[in-house]
């Protein structure tokens, strides 16, 4: 029971940052109606240069701080990459978006060096004991500052005009320009948002693998895709209850795939994430929470 | 002054929806635009709001002009800002979000007044003030085209555009909807009432235009476009003895079949 428990709770502090990225997936989904692909080097970016922040202004000032900036490098790439491509087909600006991806990592990768990075998270490999399960502090600090930003983030789509304007947008471009919205704004302002939490889930990756990280870190990204296949591509409430899903159910495995499955040699850790998206295409394509339009891009 | 002249508006490059068009919407009056199908009143109102963009239409000759100062090559959000509040045909409330969240969404060109227009918005439509929690998808089509124009109404535009408010509509609504813009003329916004119920549209207007085809067939004051023996025939659905097609459906069937130039 202590192992189960303990799994789980790698497993949500893994699902954080699946949910971080996922959010970013969508909130560009639903203001533009693509995917974007450059999500996995915003992620790297973002968490590279925490490792250059760290030793100058602290981490935590450092987190805010590359946040801010990785946020400012989605404004400008939307500006300069997407904004002109509106109107094309969307796979056109998907590939667009991919293009923006291998020359953000192929920049950053320069940075990186031979050595992994220290993203110097005050966490480490400390545990405390709760109940009898050992439990990662990295972990809980993912869970919290996740939580906190989801909740900030209901807030400004709640409260805010320019969130409120974004999810009319997300509902009818037209009638949201017709009261005045603009969507130029509305664009810059997603990819601004993903470009943060993006940031975000690449410290808390790296700080999951006990906080270096090295030219590989984008990798996880792509796990965020079944995220956002489970969830619905277009739910925000998606993206948070299937990054934790998929986040558990691949601590599960690692933890017992000896048991489950005796007659392999791998570990299917890897491809869980995988696995679990070709069962919701074929038996709910619009995710858990996702429009039933949407499923398919 | 809302005005447009020699408008030629062209969608895919290809499409010619307006062949120069001229036409005005004095301030604190009210302008009924009439025409068949596909004859080109929504793209006018398209071009007086900014959004042919969007419908990669393009205005090829001719200009928009407020005031007398062109312009036609602003964006969306510049017309709103400006006063010209576009209501599209078919109501599009945002139907997931609240009624009095659509209303917000409204103010979004102009927030000074947000808290009074609310008001004044309740008070011209008690029944969104019922309703204001419940999603807007849920209202019936009545109440859907209300909170429409509410949310126009939510910036304090100088113009509102109405692109047919009666389409579908019981003829009680649409009578509540055409008292509505009376009493929105009269506290002082300039309107042009896009109808395919012409009888309704020529009832509350000081001025009519017809369009067929890309073009103004008649520009006259409402009082003689009533009185017109043609636009009775076309439009109001009154034959040579005036004896008046009620219904609203077969006025639009009517007209189907015949068209305005033919
Ligand atoms: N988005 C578009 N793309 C291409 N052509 C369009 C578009 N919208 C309208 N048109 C064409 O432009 C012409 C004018 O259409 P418009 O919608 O302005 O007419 P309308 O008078 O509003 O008609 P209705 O009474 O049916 O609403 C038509 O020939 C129509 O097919
Ligand atoms: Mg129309």
């Amino acid at each position: 029971m202590t192992e189960f428990l303990g799994a789980v709770s790698g497993g949500v502090g893994l699902g954080a940052v699946y949910t971080l990225l996922a959010l970013g997936f969508v909130i560009i989904y639903k203001s533009m109606q693509v995917i974007s692909f450059a999500q996995p080097a915003f992620m790297f970016a973002g968490a590279l240069l925490v490792t250059y922040l760290t030793p100058q202004i602290g981490f935590f000032l450092g987190v805010v701080v590359a946040a801010i900036g990785i946020a400012a490098v989605g404004l400008v790439v939307e500006r300069l990459a997407i904004r002109p491509m509106v109107g094309k087909p969307v796979f056109v600006i998907a590939i667009i978006t991919i293009g923006i991806d291998v020359i953000v990592r192929t920049i950053g990768g320069a940075f990186v060096g031979r050595d992994p990075r220290q993203i110097g998270d005050p966490w480490g490999n400390q545990t405390f004991d709760l109940a009898g399960v050992t439990i990662y502090q990295r972990h809980v600090a993912a869970v919290v500052v996740t939580t906190l930003l989801v909740l900030a983030l209901l807030a400004f789509f709640r409260w805010t005009p320019i969130g409120l304007a974004m999810r009319a947008s997300a509902l009818d471009q037209e009638a949201a320009m017709a009261q005045g919205v603009s969507v130029g704004s509305v664009f810059a302002i997603s990819w601004a948002l993903a470009g943060a939490l993006a940031t975000v889930a690449g410290v808390f990756a790296a700080t999951n693998t006990g906080g270096s990280m090295d030219r590989n870190l984008w990798l996880v990204a792509l796990a965020a895709l079944p995220v956002i296949i489970l969830g619905g591509l277009d739910s925000l409430g998606g993206a948070v209850l299937g990054g934790l899903i998929i986040g558990v159910l691949q601590q599960l495995v690692a933890v017992y795939h000896r048991d489950w499955f005796p007659f392999l040699d791998t570990n299917l850790r890897e491809i869980t994430p995988y696995l679990v998206m070709l069962v919701v295409l074929l038996v709910r394509p619009h995710g858990l929470f996702g429009t039933k339009e949407v499923e398919r891009v | 002054m809302l005005a447009v002249q020699n408008l030629e508006v062209v969608y895919d490059d290809v499409v010619l929806a307006l062949r120069g068009v001229s036409l005005e919407v004095p301030d604190g009056k009210i302008v009924a635009l009439l025409g068949a199908n596909g004859g080109g009143k929504s793209t006018l109102l398209r071009a007086l709001s900014g959004l042919l963009d969007i419908h990669n239409g393009e205005i090829r000759k001719g200009v928009v002009t407020l005031d007398g100062a062109s312009i036609g090559q602003l964006k969306a959000s510049a017309f709103a800002r400006r006063g010209i509040k576009h209501v599209l045909e078919g109501r599009r409330v945002f139907k997931e979000l609240s009624a009095e969240e659509n209303l917000r969404v409204g103010a979004h060109a102009n927030r000074k007044n947000l808290a009074a227009n609310l008001d004044r918005v309740y008070e011209l439509f008690p029944v969104l003030k019922d309703r204001r929690d419940g999603q807007a998808g849920l209202l019936s089509g009545g109440e859907q085209q209300m909170l429409a124009i509410g949310r126009a109404l939510m910036s304090d535009p100088r113009y509102l555009l109405l692109d047919e408010p009666s389409l579908g509509l019981a003829p009680k609504i649409v009578e509540q909807i055409r008292d509505i813009v009376v009493e929105i003329n009269r506290q002082g916004t300039g309107i042009l009432l896009v109808e395919q119920n012409a009888t309704m549209a020529l009832a509350i207007a000081d001025h009519g235009y017809v369009v067929e085809n890309g073009r103004v067939v008649m520009d006259r004051p409402a009082a003689e476009l009533r009185n017109d023996a043609d636009v009775r025939e076309f439009y109001l659905g009154l034959g040579a003895e005036g004896d008046a097609a009620k219904s609203f459906r077969s006025v639009k069937h009517y007209r189907r079949r015949k068209r305005w130039a033919s």
